[in-house]
Order: C-alpha cells, then sequence, then structure tokens
C-alpha cells in the first residue's frame, strides 16, 4: 500500500498536543525493544523506570525536586526560542547563579538572617543574567551566533566552578575534597514536606510558570516575541526592536537558569559541589521543545524528563542498567517529538492522490 | 494556418489539497497563433502553465502535440518537444556573462560552437539587442528578459509560453517585445501570452481564452472585446470603476521629502538620490516605476524600518521625522502598508485580531500597562472586517487563511480605520483579483476626499492614472517632479521610467 505525506491546507491545532504523546508512546516502545535485546524484562524494565520511582512520597517529592530547575529553565528558554533566540548555554548560567547565591551563602557563613535565602535567589538571577549578558552583548553588537558564545561559555562556567571549590572556596574543614561548606540553616531554602528534600523552590518554579503564561499569552513583550519569531519583517514593520528582544530574553532565560541554580544549591544540595547539575541546562533545552514552547506544557514535559532522571536511577540500582539509559530516552523522546511534529502541518494517506472536488476561494 | 492544432489539452484537472487549481480545462492552440490565457490571481493560470512545462503532472487530462498524444514528464520533455517558457521570474546568475547564463539553461549539444555569434544572430535577427559578453548585473530588468527570450529561441521553439512578460517592463519596452512577438507569429511559432493587462492582449493576441476558479469560462476574440468586457469575464461580475469628486492639489502639505538621500541596505539595492516631494492634504500622489528603482528603499524610509541620517529629510505635518521608528510614526498620523503581505504586513500564523493588534495597537490604544486589551483589538479587527467586506468566518483564523485579495483589504482597511492623515501605500493592488483592487483604490480615493494625503507606489500605470491626482516617476533611486495626472501621457511616463528625461541620467539601452 502507498504511504504519502499530504499537506494540511491549514496547520492541526489539535496534533500540536498530540505530538508529544506520539514521541512518548514510540519513545516507550522503542525503549521496551532496546531493553529486550539487552536481555532484560521489557515489561520489568519500564516499570523500574516509570512506575517504581514515583511509588512513595519521598519519590514524589524527588520528582519534584528534580522538575524545580527543568521547569524554571525550561520556561526562560521557551521564550527565547520562541523569538529564535538560541540560548544553548543554560548549563553555564546555571552554574554561574548558583556560584553567585552560593557565595552570598558562604560569605555571610557565620551570619543569621531571614534576608539571606531571599538575597541569595536574587544574586542568583544576577548571576545567570550576567553570564547570558555576554551572548547577548556579542549578538547585538558584533552579531555573533548566540549558539556557539552561549554555549562555549557553559564550559568556562564549569571551570570557574572547578577552580572555586579546589581553591579559594573550598571547607577548610574539609580534609581536602573538593566542596565548600555546609550552608547553614538560614542559608537554606525552606523545606515544604517533612523528611523530603522538597523545597520552595519547587513553588517558585509554578510561579514563574504562571508568569511566563501570562507573558507570552497576554503581554504586548510576548506579543513581540512570538512576532518576531515567526515574521521579522512583520516585526520591524511594527517598530518592535530586535537588539532589545535579543538582550530581553537571553537575560530572562540567563535569570531563571541562575535562579535554577541558587534553588539547586540552596534546596537540594546544600553546600557547593563540582557538580551542581547533571545537565539540567541541556535537558531543558528537550523539556521546552517537548512542552510546545508554552510554559504550561513546559511544566508537563519538566515532570516527565525529571522522571527520566530518576528512571534511570533506579535502574542502576535494581536492575543493574548502566546510566546511560537516562541520555538514550532523553534522546529518543526529542528525537521522536521532532519526527512527530511533521504530522502538524502533513497528515498520513494511504493509496493513491485522491481528487477533492469541492473547489476553493 | 494548418488545421492540426498545435497544441490540444482536452480535460485537464488538477488539484490540490481543498482547492481545485484545473477543472477540466480544455485548449486550442493553433500554429502561429498568439494565444491569451486570461484571468485573475488564483484563477489556475500558472497550474496550467506548469503542467505544459513539464513542471507538474496533472491528475487527468490528455494532451495532444500536433495530433500525437504525449506525455510531458519533464521541462527536458517539455524542450525536446519544442516548447520554450519565458518564466515570471529570471532565473539568471548576475555574475555571470550573458553567453554563460545562455549556456547554463540549454542543452549541452547546442553549446557546441560558436554560440555567442548565434546569440548574436538571433538577437539581431528579432530585434533582441544583446551583447553576449556583458555581465548580468549591468543590464536592466529589460534587457535580462531578453537574455530569457534568446535563450528559448536559441532552441527553435515550436511554441513560446510568456508568463506576464510585461510587468517589468517600460511601455517603451513593451512595443520592442511585441514586435519580436509578432514576427514569431509570422513565422509559424505559437504563442501561449499569459497576462492580466487587457489592453496588452487586445493589440496582441488572436485569441484569448479566459479562466475563474481553475475553470475555462470564455474563449473570445480581443479584438472583437472591450477591455471591459473582457475583465466582467474575467470577474465574473460587473466591473465598476472607482467614483471620485473632482481633484484638489492645493491643501496644506502632510508629507514631505526635503533632499532626501539614503544609501540602500539591500545587495544590489539602489541608494535613493536627492528625493524631494511633497504631498499634500486631500490629493493622490502615484510614484510609477519599474520594480527594482528605489521603490523598496522608498518604503524602508517612509515606514520607518530604516532611519535617515538627516531627521528633516522627512517631514510629517511638518514635523522632522526622519528618525522617528514606525511607531512613532504611526502615532505621528501615518498609515503605512508594505508590498509583502504575508511576512511584512501580516504575521501569516497570527490571527486576523493580532494582526490588527500588530499595527494599531499605538493609535487605537490597544494596550493598557502593557497588557493587550483582547476584546478591544477583537473589535478593532471586526470592525475592519465589517466595514472593508474582508470575507473571513471569523477574525480568530490566521491571516495565511484569507486569499491574497481579501487580506490585502483586511490590512490596508487596519491602516485606513486608524484614521491617518498620511497613507502611504506600496503596490496597493500588486496579485489581487479585480474586484478587490476595485474597492482598495476606491478606499484609498475616499481617504483623499476626505483629507488625508495618499502617496501611492505602484508599477501599475493604468492603476496609478485611475487613482492618482499627480504622477511622478523614480528611476535608479532619483524621483521626477510630480505633474498633474491630466497634463501628462503613459508615454511621457513611460520615458520617465527608462530613465530618459532626468538631468544627467543617460537613457537605457531600448
Amino acid at each position: 500500500m502507498l504511504v504519502r505525506l499530504e499537506q494540511r491546507p491549514e496547520a492541526s491545532k489539535s496534533m500540536i498536543y498530540v505530538s508529544p504523546l506520539i514521541a512518548v508512546v514510540l519513545t516507550v516502545l522503542t525503549a521496551m525493544v532496546m531493553f529486550a535485546l539487552l536481555g532484560v524484562d521489557p515489561v520489568k524494565a519500564i516499570e523500574t523506570f516509570f512506575i517504581e520511582p514515583v511509588s512513595s512520597l519521598d519519590g514524589l517529592a524527588e520528582l519534584l525536586v528534580k522538575a524545580t530547575p527543568l521547569v524554571l529553565i525550561g520556561v526562560g528558554l521557551s521564550l527565547g526560542f520562541q523569538a529564535n533566540v538560541w540560548n544553548i548555554g543554560a548549563e553555564g548560567q546555571l552554574v554561574i547563579g548558583a556560584l553567585a547565591g552560593g557565595g552570598l551563602a558562604l560569605a555571610f557563613f557565620d551570619q543569621q538572617s531571614i534576608f539571606l535565602v531571599p538575597a541569595m535567589l536574587v544574586c542568583g538571577v544576577l548571576g545567570g543574567m550576567a553570564w547570558a549578558a555576554i551572548p547577548a552583548w556579542l549578538k547585538t553588537r558584533y552579531n555573533t551566533n548566540e549558539i556557539l558564545t552561549s554555549l562555549m561559555l557553559t564550559y568556562v562556567g564549569l571551570l570557574v566552578l572547578s577552580y572555586l571549590v579546589h581553591g579559594p572556596w573550598k571547607d577548610p574543614q574539609g580534609m581536602n575534597f573538593p566542596e565548600s561548606r555546609l550552608f547553614h540553616d538560614s542559608a537554606l531554602l525552606p523545606i515544604l514536606i517533612d523528611e523530603t528534600r522538597l523545597n520552595v523552590g519547587a513553588l517558585i518554579a509554578l510561579f514563574v510558570v504562571v508568569l511566563g503564561w501570562i507573558l507570552i499569552s497576554r503581554h504586548i513583550i510576548g506579543f513581540q516575541i512570538k512576532v518576531i519569531g515567526m515574521a521579522p519583517m512583520a516585526a520591524s514593520f511594527a517598530g518592535f526592536k530586535e537588539k532589545r528582544l535579543i538582550w530581553l530574553t537571553l537575560l530572562i532565560s540567563g535569570g531563571c537558569a541562575g535562579l535554577a541554580g541558587v534553588i539547586e544549591l540552596s534546596g537540594a544540595i546544600g553546600q557547593i559541589v563540582p557538580s551542581i547539575s547533571p545537565g539540567y541546562g541541556f535537558t531543558a533545552i528537550i523539556v521546552a521543545f517537548l512542552g510546545r514552547l508554552h510554559p504550561v506544557g513546559v511544566l508537563f514535559a519538566g515532570l516527565l524528563m525529571a522522571l527520566t532522571y530518576l528512571g534511570g536511577d533506579s535502574a542502576q540500582i535494581t536492575m543493574n542498567l548502566p546510566n546511560a539509559v537516562t541520555g538514550v530516552f532523553q534522546g529518543m523522546l526529542l528525537f521522536f517529538l521532532l519526527a512527530s511534529d511533521v504530522l502538524i502541518k502533513y497528515r498520513v494517506r494511504f493509496g493513491a492522490p485522491k481528487i477533492n472536488t469541492e473547489a476553493a476561494e | 494556418m494548418a488545421d492540426t492544432p498545435r497544441l490540444e489539452l482536452i480535460g485537464i484537472t488538477k488539484a490540490y489539497p481543498g482547492v481545485i487549481a484545473n477543472n477540466n480545462v480544455s485548449l486550442k492552440i493553433m500554429p502561429g497563433e498568439i494565444h491569451a490565457l486570461l484571468g485573475e490571481n488564483g484563477a489556475g493560470k500558472s497550474t496550467l502553465v506548469k503542467f505544459i512545462y513539464g513542471v507538474q503532472k496533472a491528475d487527468a487530462g490528455r494532451v495532444l502535440w500536433e495530433g500525437q498524444e504525449v506525455q510531458i514528464a519533464s521541462p527536458n520533455a517539455a524542450r525536446k518537444l519544442g516548447v520554450g517558457m519565458v518564466f515570471q521570474h529570471f532565473s539568471l546568475f548576475d555574475a555571470m556573462t550573458v553567453e554563460e547564463n545562455i549556456a547554463l539553461g540549454i542543452s549541452p549539444e547546442l553549446t557546441k560552437g560558436d554560440l555567442s555569434g548565434r546569440i548574436r544572430e538571433v538577437s539581431l535577427q528579432y530585434g533582441l539587442p544583446l551583447d553576449p559578453s556583458r555581465y548580468v548585473h549591468t543590464l536592466s530588468v529589460g534587457e535580462r528578459q531578453r537574455i530569457e527570450v534568446v535563450r528559448c529561441l536559441l532552441q527553435d521553439p515550436r511554441l513560446l509560453i510568456m508568463d506576464e512578460p510585461t510587468s517589468v517592463l517600460t511601455p517603451q519596452e513593451v512595443d520592442e517585445l511585441f514586435k519580436t512577438l509578432r514576427r514569431l507569429s509570422e513565422e509559424g511559432v505559437s504563442i501561449l501570452y499569459i497576462s492580466h493587462k487587457l489592453e496588452e492582449i487586445k493589440s496582441l493576441c488572436h485569441t484569448a481564452t479566459i479562466m475563474r476558479m481553475g475553470e475555462v469560462v470564455a474563449e473570445c476574440t480581443p479584438e472583437n472585446e472591450t477591455a471591459r468586457s473582457m475583465a466582467e469575464m474575467m470577474m465574473g461580475a460587473d466591473l465598476v470603476s472607482p467614483e471620485r469628486t473632482g481633484r484638489k492639489v492645493d491643501g496644506a502639505i502632510k508629507l514631505e521629502l526635503r533632499d532626501l538621500n539614503v544609501v540602500s541596505t539591500h545587495q544590489h539595492g539602489t541608494d535613493l538620490k536627492d528625493i524631494n516631494l511633497t504631498v499634500r492634504a486631500g490629493e493622490v500622489l502615484g510614484v510609477a516605476g519599474i520594480a527594482g528603482n528605489g521603490q523598496r528603499e522608498l518604503m524602508e524610509v517612509l515606514t520607518g524600518e530604516v532611519s535617515c541620517e538627516n531627521p528633516t529629510a522627512v517631514l510629517v505635518d511638518g514635523i522632522a521625522a526622519g528618525r522617528m521608528d514606525p511607531n512613532e510614526r504611526r502615532a505621528a498620523g501615518v498609515g503605512l502598508v508594505p508590498e509583502e503581505r504575508l511576512g511584512h504586513g501580516a504575521v501569516p500564523d497570527m490571527s486576523l485580531w493580532e494582526n490588527a493588534f500588530l499595527s494599531a495597537a499605538t493609535r487605537m490604544n490597544l494596550t493598557k500597562n502593557g497588557f493587550i486589551q483582547v476584546a478591544a483589538s477583537t473589535e478593532f479587527a471586526e470592525k475592519v472586517v465589517e466595514e472593508f467586506r474582508v470575507k473571513t468566518p471569523g477574525v480568530t483564523h490566521f491571516a495565511t487563511s484569507l486569499s491574497g485579495g481579501n487580506l490585502q483589504k483586511f490590512i490596508v482597511g487596519r491602516e485606513i480605520m486608524q484614521g491617518p492623515g498620511v497613507i502611504v501605500v506600496l503596490q496597493p493592488t500588486w496579485g489581487v483579483d479585480a474586484g478587490s483592487a476595485a474597492a482598495i483604490r476606491q478606499a484609498l480615493i475616499n481617504m483623499a476626499a476626505e483629507g488625508a494625503a495618499v502617496l501611492a507606489v505602484s508599477q501599475d500605470l493604468e492603476e496609478l492614472f485611475e487613482i492618482s491626482d499627480r504622477i511622478a516617476v523614480i528611476c535608479e533611486g532619483r524621483m521626477s517632479e510630480a505633474r498633474l495626472a491630466e497634463n501628462v501621457t503613459v508615454e511621457e511616463i513611460g520615458l520617465l521610467m527608462a530613465g530618459i528625461g532626468l538631468e544627467g541620467e543617460p537613457a537605457h539601452a531600448g
């Protein structure tokens, strides 16, 4: 039988939401094949991966802790992506934001203050923004490609972190381990549920989702972002300033990443360690696309991606599978999502072309 | 003439998803006949031609070439049969010579031997002067078209297809082209001439096939018809000429360009040189010119997308506006309609109300503390749709879902409904169906009658004479003095378009 792709007269609105679901289903099916080939019971593996991690209160709390940075960064990135500003360096902005906030905590390690945590959060945002400001300045001033500059700065950021924890910021009583002092209580985010790591950061992420939603759907800035992404000429015709929007979207996404960094540090880790994030900044790119570049979509996509982190851990522990499974899952998800997106503009038809007898116009 | 048609199409049908481009179209072209294919945009002319030239396959139908049934699978097959085509948009490489360009577009065996000699021979024989060693970027648009024609003629075509050949030519160049075409016809070459310019078809073509919405609606002998009767067949409705209440050219100066000099931001663009122009309240000033003579640059300066170094080079109501951005200009009372509808004047994948908000946010106060007033924007968009009879199921539909004419009505309407004192329109009815075009022209005339200053830049001379009180011509980035429309002839405008009669400007060849 002949299978064809036929262009739809108008982009399908329902497919925009169905396509991520198709991608998830295909990912799970392919993963099962992969597990079978590895000689593992596919059903059990999927259960270990997707069900087991969230079958306890602790697991659910952990899911939200992992989803928090992904959602925060994802919302910021999605705004930039809609304006065709490709900030790939959220990981670096996360690290620098974490260092700015964490540095403040270390500077006041012997003082108790209820203002410390808010000040750390602000520093985190500013740190991330500062790191994102570099590609913004290079792009608006010298027309450099922000994909390259932001990505390269990620590695610079990681080296800054490495230098600080191995050098000046190392814990004097830490037996020479490359770690900072432990933060004291007033530098830690309040915990929401006792005995878990779930902290106020999750609520902050939720708030940012709502804020992002309002901005993109109702505010003139969101409108400008969408127009410049869809039709740059129309944006200049309307008088929107492209450079201003490049600055704005990079600062927003950098600030979100920095905030995520400091929340991770002061909410989940409690000290500065050589590896603050297991690649949240990169995974958030997938989160943003999986969430259709919409803040609410990003919320769900962030939860799903967080699950792949937990699932990877639990598969590693209980089934002895390599940790790379997480990366494979994330990669497949993005791959299938991009493939399924063809269905937004095209539909699958079987058989030979049929002549449509109704005339248009 | 022989009795066997050179080309006969029987029952050609071609459907795209949701649209029938050709429905049971039949057509006969005799040897030596100049046959017009006439229809509004979207009537299915291009689809039919693509099929004859082997670019596209039809879903159903037969084609007979000199009585034999054939399948035209590719442009190569078409050329082998003896079909040549001159496209509306040229496919030429600017950085190569005429000869190199021709060599690239013909079958390899023809490039052997003395190609430049044959180019000279053919170009002389048919009155198409062309120097094979010139670089394409040094040639005018008319000369570039000659390359395409010569390229076809080198292959001894039996049927020549010309797609809107005169849209880029001055009236004088059109005359030259017609001489060549008549000569070819006398030699027995059939010509399929696609156009919507009715006067041309009347003077050139032997027969005409008129298409509407994918179907052949009439065949006629253009000589026996009037331009009006053919237009009505094309539209399927009565044509209404715009009404006007009398010309007025002594109002207050609303828009003024003073010694405007701008370096083009485009590759191969045209710099604007010493442009002086005034548009007064109550008049329509038309700017004629061949495409690529600085219209785009002029429009960018007028919209504010490109800002002038000298703030007083553009004056709106006497206020220096040269450095104002598009929004500041709108606030100062300027309405703007760019040439490109989708992607410039409107965002294709946004709804109509969002597209109304796009340019009307400032003047119509559609924001509050930076937030979009959805209800007010929707109401404004609905008013535009109603007032300008835009055919759409509703303002939540995307701009892409509208036909060209309807979207243009919406965009022009969106600007007019903001009540600007000055409106600048580039190509007001480019690619728009005749019904919508008439409505848009009428709206512009009405605006002027209500006291606004209208500046219309267009390549369509008929249109300019219909709506303008005064006409100026832009050529190679210079603007001629504006003259009263009733005191100037099409021929005089044509000479100015070709650069003849402008101070210090050499005439174009041809």
